[in-house]
Parts: C-alpha cells; structure tokens; sequence
C-alpha cells in the first residue's frame, strides 16, 4: 500500500461487470481507490461495487445504464467526474464478441457489433479525450483486442471493431499525449471469461486476473500498448508477418 | 438433440473416476436457476477438489460456482465476512490475514470454495475445540431450481440449514454464506511436535494434548517394533502481534502424472522413514508460519499428479472412542499387510461437539485419512475390507473423500440418508448419490 501515490486513485470504470474490468478494478480498490461504476444489469452492477468496497474502495457510486445508448453519454460523463471530483482513469471495458456467421448473413447484425464495440466508445472517447486535455492529467485506458491486429476469416466483424478502436486511440494518443495525458491501448489475448465461455478453451487461455496484473503494470508503467498476456506480443508479431497469400488459406 | 461434439470428462482430486458431462460457468448470484434450463440433471461443482465423485455427474450438467467470487461483506469488529459460494479459502485468507484474521475451521488444502465447505460440511486440525465449518457459518442463500431463494441459519428454515451442511450439493444451490472469522495477531503458529511409536503412544499423547490444534502424522507402512509410528502435532496461533502479510502465489507446479510404478512398496518406505526422522529429537518446538503448518501440500500445485494417470483414493473414516483403538489397530493392520501404502496418512482424535448438519461425517472418536494409489486389482479390495471394519466398530466413513462405499455400506453408515432425501432438489443428482443409492454400479 505504500506505492498508492504511484497508480490513479479515483476511476470511471465503463462496462464495470465485465470479468477483466472487475478483476483490474479489485486491484485498485486494495489500494483504496474511488469508483464511479457503469454498466447495463443493476444486480450484477450491486454485487461489483459491495466486492469493491468490501476489499478497501474508499468511495463506489453506481450508474445503470446500456452504453449504446450514445445521446446519454454526455450526462452520464459529466456525473461521474462531478461524483470523483477528477476522473484520474476512464478505462473502457465494455464489449460483446457477437456471432460472427449472424454478422456474415446480415447486416443489422455487423452493426450491432460494430455499434457496441466501436461507435459506443468513439462517443465515450471523444468527451473523455477534451476533458482530460483540458485538465491536463489522466489515464485513458481502452481494451481493444489481439483480433484488431489482422483480419480473420472465423471473427473479422468483431476483429474490424477492434482493429477500428485500436487505431482511434492510437490517433488520440498522438493528439493528446503531449498534454500530459496517458493513452493505454490493452490487447487481451484469450481470456476466460463469460463472453469466451462457449469456446474450447486451451492453454493459451488467461484467468482475468493475470490480465488485470498486466494492466496495472502497464497504467504504472505509462506504456502505450500492452498485450496481455505479454507472449501475445509475439504470437501477434508472427501472425501480422504470414504473407497474405498464404494467410488467406489459413482456417484461421 | 443430437450432439456434434462428445462431453467432457471430469475428475475430482482423486482423478478417479472419470465422467463425462456439460459445464456450465455461474458466474452470478442471479445466474441460477438457468434462463434455458438443459434437459439433464444438474449439479453445483466448487473447486472440485474433494476426492471421489460427490462433484461429478454422469451425462449430466455440472454448474461451477468459481466465477461467483465476490466478497460482499465484512465486519472488522464481529469478523463477519459475506461473500460468494465459489471464493475459495485461499481467497478470504488473502483478504483477511492482513486484516488480523483468520478461517475460523480449514481443511489440509485452502483451494476449496466457501460452497465446498459448507457443502461438505469440512473439519480442520480444531474439531475438538471449534466443531466443523458449519459451527460458523451464520447464514446461507440456498437457491432451488424451481426459482425459490431460501435463507438458512440455525434459527431460519433451520430443517434446510441442516440438510444442505454436508448435503453434497444435491439440496439447491449455495449463493451466498456468512462466515464469522477469528482474530489472529500473527502469521506464525507456536509449534509442537512429538513422535509416538504405536498406537496406544499415540492414544495417550492425543488424551493430553490441549492445543487448539492437533493431529498426528502416522506412517503405514513400518511393522515391527516402529508399527504405527509417528508425529504429534500441536499448534496455537501465535500470541505476540507479529507479520501479517498476504501469502505468495506458489510457483512449483508437478509437471508430470508420474508413472504408476513409481511409487511403490520401496520409495513409499523410505518416504515415511525420512518423514519420521525429519525430526530428530523426541520433542521438538518451533514458530512455523501457517502455510506449511495447514497447508503443507498446497505449495506444489497439481500434486495430486504424483500418484500417475490412475489416480488415487481417498479413505476417510471415524471410529467411536469406545472400540476405537482395535478398530485402528485392525485397519492398520490390513493396510500394512496389502503393501499399498500412503505418503501422509494423518489421524486425530474428533470433539464432542455434534455436527449441525443431517449428514456431516464427524462424530466423536478417532479419525483416520489416507491415500493410495489406484491399483484396481488390490486397492479397491482394501478400501472395501477397511469399509467393513469401521461399520464392524459403529463407525462412518466420509462422503467427500470416497469413490467406493457400496450403498449398504453408505446406508449403514448413515441411515437418516431417507429423511435426507426429501431436500435433495428434484433438478439435481449425483454421480456419488447414484452409486449410494444403488442406482450406479461400482466398476470392476
């Protein structure tokens, strides 16, 4: 606990029921951080914040509502850095994997992927972005995936999302990095996790909580990109270097 | 509906037997009952390490509880903790030693969940002086699958508190529990540790020992004049404040199944020789820190790989005082001769405190643990002779740790097993229940 000056202590977490949220958000709350918490279901949203405060939160305010919903964002924003007095960290975790044959059948369906992974934050960021410029501090940290990184054919619509946000946030980094403000893009690889939970899973499968001990490493670090688990790194090296004649074969 | 792909097999501790069944994650208090109900019985699984098939289903859905690891709740001045079904033990002494407290009962592992534990009503190295874990749990959500959400305590819906402590999981599910913990003020436990050479040394030690904690190690495999050697150990948690820091994650894991002769006749010998000398002088006393005191197996993960692909079987019995000592002497007896020796048999004298649950294994008298390697053509043998020896003496051997009793051996050693019954939720079954109940055949 001697190292809490190091790391943000009042945190605006978005998608605050998904498993790598809650499990990088334990972390803080051991080290008596402040939470504004925002997600869709309202039980789930009660049992995140007593296990927060619970494991030391000073501070949890809640805030139920679907983050599709763009037009309320701006209100629900503007609550939560009146309820922390400052958002120190916005880390941006909510998503779906959707069904990636339903999204090649139809369109409705791909932008309701698309919707949900990229257009929800795009709103989300955009505020977060001027508000931290303005106050000239602050950690964005955003979770993309490893499926941004390259096309393929088993889960592009949900890899498009990705692959979309990760270059957003790489362009608000360039724009607002050098006001101070600190831009974390976060790639999971596999993780064992409700959305995953219909996948046969394998050993490159991580448990949240080795993910959320990357990312706290990484917001202390003030990295710019982190793959979590860090070997994604290299899996991800080699697959953007397979030759695209041969990578269109894969079954992949 | 016709399957594309087979189920998954599952294994316990014990990694016998072997079924197949669907998985499915309840990862919130809310998840359960199902939204799309499957067409197979249903049974909760924690950690699933208990040892035969008290967590295991045939063909049928298994609903893991680990996702549910919230702490809900706590009081730091009564120790109060509410929390999830699936936070293991590990988990609240992660949270709660820093915090100067402690698990008020623990098993010899710590990655059992809360659910487990009241599930299969567990005991600890303190049964003579604190009861079983249900001693201490104040409440539970017990959720039936026809939607119904019970809260249980020795004073509400008390006949379904008592039914689901050591109900094995076939009454509902557990949601949530409230478990009163104890303060400590140290890490540390003030250790004694004292060798007895043959049972009535060990009889006579237990008789004196006032320690919080006591429970002797005893090797199965000596004959002769070093017959039912062993180590008394005794523990108090330290009195002086001293560290209370968070334990670190283990980092050994045994890489391998080990092959099946590997450990035999021999190796077992000399590990139960050189365990027995470890402590040279007749009386030794020490500070030791709590982990390798509760835990000492904990610190290599998958252990229970050592004993090869086969697996092992549990046997865990109780003998009442009165006969209890020929009951011992007989079943150590007929362990020794069978050559199938255990790496740590442990043995302690149980408490009179009754158990509060309709079918907790503990009662007054001598408690007996061990393991063996699985060799069908020998082992399956001796477990059942040592079966027939605890029902010759009045006593019982317990659910969690077994994979062999033949229901008339089960329905002896529990006959309230039909008043039982009518709690068990009509969704749910058990690969264990089946074969108690006559329904499931044991294998050859």
């Amino acid at each position: 606990m001697s190292r809490a000056k190091d790391i943000p202590s009042r945190i605006l977490a978005l998608g605050a029921t998904s498993a790598i949220a809650e499990a990088t958000l334990r972390l803080f709350a051991e080290h008596g951080a402040s939470f504004y918490l925002v997600a869709r279901n309202p039980d789930k949203l009660d049992a995140v914040a007593a296990d927060l405060r619970t494991r030391g939160a000073a501070a949890v305010a809640t805030h139920v509502m679907d983050l599709d919903d763009t037009a309320a964002h701006p209100v629900m924003l503007a609550a939560a850095a009146e309820s922390l007095g400052t958002i120190e960290l916005a880390l941006l975790a909510h998503g779906v994997l959707g069904d990636q044959q339903q999204a090649e059948a139809s369109y409705p369906a791909a932008e309701a992927i698309l919707g949900t992974n990229f257009m929800a934050p795009v709103s989300l960021i955009t505020w977060l972005a001027n508000y931290f410029e303005a106050s000239k501090q602050g950690t964005l940290a955003v979770i993309s995936s490893v499926a941004g990184d390259r096309g393929r054919k088993s889960n592009y619509v949900y890899g498009a999302s990705k692959g979309a946000l990760t270059i957003f946030v790489d362009g608000v980094r360039n724009r607002i990095d050098r006001a101070g403000v600190h831009v974390l893009t976060i790639k999971p690889g596999f993780v064992a996790t409700p959305m995953t939970a219909h996948l046969p899973q394998n050993a490159l499968f991580a448990q949240p909580a080795k993910i959320a001990a990357g990312i706290l490493s990484a917001i202390k670090k003030r990295k710019d990109v982190v793959y979590v688990p860090a070997f994604w790194a290299i899996i991800m090296l080699i697959i953007r270097m397979i030759p695209r004649r041969i990578f269109k074969k894969l079954n992949v | 509906m016709a399957r594309s792909t087979p189920r998954p097999r599952f294994e316990s501790w014990g990694r016998y037997p072997r079924l197949q069944a669907d998985l499915v994650s309840l990862n919130w208090t809310g998840d359960f009952p199902l939204s799309k109900p499957p067409a197979t019985r249903l049974l909760p699984v924690g950690a699933g390490r208990s040892y035969g098939d008290v967590c295991l289903l045939e063909n049928g859905t298994l609903l893991q509880t680990l996702g549910m690891d919230r702490l809900l709740a706590f009081d730091s001045e009564t120790g109060v903790l509410r929390c999830e079904a699936g936070v293991t033990l590990a988990e609240i002494l992660d949270f709660a030693v820093p915090r100067g407290f402690f698990l008020p009962v623990t098993p010899g592992t710590k990655y059992v969940t809360v659910g487990g534990a009241i599930a299969n009503d567990i005991h600890g190295k303190n049964h003579h002086v604190a009861g079983t874990f249900g001693h201490h749990v104040l409440s539970f959500e017990l959720v039936r699958s026809d939607g119904a959400r019970l809260i249980c305590s020795p004073t509400q819906n008390q006949e379904w508190f008592a039914a689901t402590l050591g109900g094995m999981g076939l009454t509902g599910l557990i949601a949530w529990a409230e478990v009163r913990l104890r303060p400590i003020v140290a890490r540390s436990i003030d250790y004694v540790g004292e060798k007895f050479v043959g049972i009535d040394e060990f009889l006579e030690l237990s008789q004196k020992a006032t320690a919080e904690y006591t429970v002797a190690w005893i090797d199965c495999v000596a004959t002769g004049r070093n017959f039912a050697r062993g180590i008394l150990m005794q523990g108090e948690h330290s009195k002086e404040p001293g560290d209370l820091h968070k334990s670190r994650e283990p980092w050994l894991v045994f890489p391998i199944d080990l092959p099946a002769f590997a450990l035999n006749p021999f190796t077992m010998a000399a590990f139960n020789t050189a365990y027995y000398h470890k402590q040279l002088p007749k009386k030794k006393v020490a500070k030791v820190d709590y982990e390798p005191f509760f835990y000492p197996l904990d610190s290599v993960l998958r252990w229970n790989r050592m004993y090869g692909k086969n697996g092992l079987l549990q046997f865990q019995n109780v003998i009442p005082h009165e006969g209890g000592r020929e009951g011992m002497v007989e079943i150590l007896k007929a362990i020794t001769r069978s050559g199938l020796a255990s790496f740590l048999a442990v043995i302690k004298f149980f408490g009179d405190i009754p158990s509060l649950g309709m079918m907790s294994f503990p009662q007054p008298g001598i408690m007996l643990a061990l393991d063996f390697p699985i060799r069908p053509e020998v082992s399956f043998d001796l477990v059942d002779r040592l079966a027939e020896i605890t029902l010759e003496h009045g006593g019982r051997m317990y659910s969690a740790k077994d994979a062999r009793m033949t229901a008339a051996q089960y329905q002896a050693f529990y006959p309230q097993w039909r008043e039982f019954e009518r709690y068990i939720d009509p969704a749910f079954d058990s690969a264990f229940w089946q074969r108690v109940t006559g329904r499931r055949p044991l294998d050859e």
